[in-house]
This record gives C-alpha cells, structure tokens and sequence, in this order.
C-alpha cells in the first residue's frame, strides 16, 4: 500500500518536474527562469524526501534541508540580480 | 497503528505531489510573470508541506528532521516568492490585466 502510493507519487513529481523544467527552458524573461528554477528546485526537495522513504535512510533528509537552504540563497541572490540591486 | 498511519501518511503524501503538480501546471499556463509567481510558489508551498506531513505519519521517527525541514520550507518559500515579484516589478515588467495595484499615479497600466 505505502509502496504503491510511494511510486504514484514520484510518477506526480516527475510531471510536475517536467513542467516546471519546461518554463525554466522556454522562459521568455529571465524573472520566469528564476521563478521556475525555484519551483524546480521546492519539488527537488520532496522528490529527495520521498528517495529517502523509498530507501529508507534518514541520511537523505539533511541533504534535503541543506538543498532547500543553497536554493533559497541562489533564487535571492538572483532576485537582487534581476533587480539592479544597491 | 502503525499500519493505519502508514495508509493515512500515504494518501497525505500523494495530495501533496497533486498541488505540487498543479504547481508546476499552473506554471506552464499562467499568462505573465505574476501570475506565475503566484502559481509556481503558492502551491509548491502547500505540497511540500502535506508531503513533509505524510512522510511524518509513515515514518514516525522521522518527524523532528522533516519538521525542520517543514519550518525551513514554510519561512523562504513565501519569502522568497515577494522578493521575486518585487524584483519584478521593479524591473519593469507589466501585468497581462488590469490590476496593477502598486503603480504609482499617471503610470499607464500595460
């Protein structure tokens, strides 16, 4: 049941991937790449939770937590980017 | 018990891939950048948080280290999101309709 349930899952992040993968590539303004990068990079991290129930290793969840801590700086750094910061 | 949790985690687990799916979505079909902003970031939040949830209710072990995760999530997505649409709106992109509630007076809606 929890298995099953766990491969529908990674099917559904796989599509939502997808087309969040397909707006970082199209675009067309820049500030849409960095908005699909950061929804890329949110289904990223529970893409990594459910590798971690699937292989059953907690180790996996602090490489979640430090990916969603790297992608929050990089959307903000690019954000001040894109907004000819001061 | 551990058996009914498990049951109950999974169905919390795959309704949040769903809004994580809408997510993404709503990102390949929203019409300008807010829109988007909204879609992309909005949903996204509330998927990872009931996948965070439902991960919670399988492995019950797990909790303290998906509920950091889950504060983590909660605190820089939004965040995150208005430092976007700020940078956006900012740089001078219009809104598709009319409803550009920070313009300044005498400056056209696009």
């Amino acid at each position: 049941m929890v298995d099953l349930f766990l491969v529908l899952s990674g099917i559904t992040v796989a599509l939502a991937f997808g087309l969040a993968l397909y707006r970082f590539v199209a675009g067309p303004l820049a500030v849409d790449r960095v908005v699909a990068f950061d929804t890329l990079t949110i289904i990223s991290v529970t893409g990594i939770v459910l590798v971690a129930l699937a292989a059953n290793r907690i180790v996996y969840l602090d490489v979640a937590l430090v990916y969603a801590l790297l992608s929050f700086l990089g959307v903000i750094v690019a954000a001040r980017y894109l907004e000819g910061g001061e | 018990m551990q058996e009914l949790l498990g049951i109950l985690g999974s169905f919390v687990l795959f309704l949040g891939t769903l809004f994580l799916l809408l997510g993404g979505l709503g990102l390949f079909r929203m019409p300008d950048t807010f829109t988007r902003i909204q879609a992309g970031t909005k949903a996204t939040t509330l998927g990872t948080l009931l996948t965070l949830v439902g991960a919670a209710l399988i492995m019950p072990a797990w909790a303290i280290k998906l509920f950091l995760i889950l504060v983590f999530v909660m605190f820089t997505n939004p965040l995150s999101s208005q430092y976007l649409a700020r940078a956006a709106h900012r740089a001078g992109i219009k809104f598709r309709a009319h409803t550009d509630h920070l313009a300044e007076d005498g400056e056209d809606l696009a």
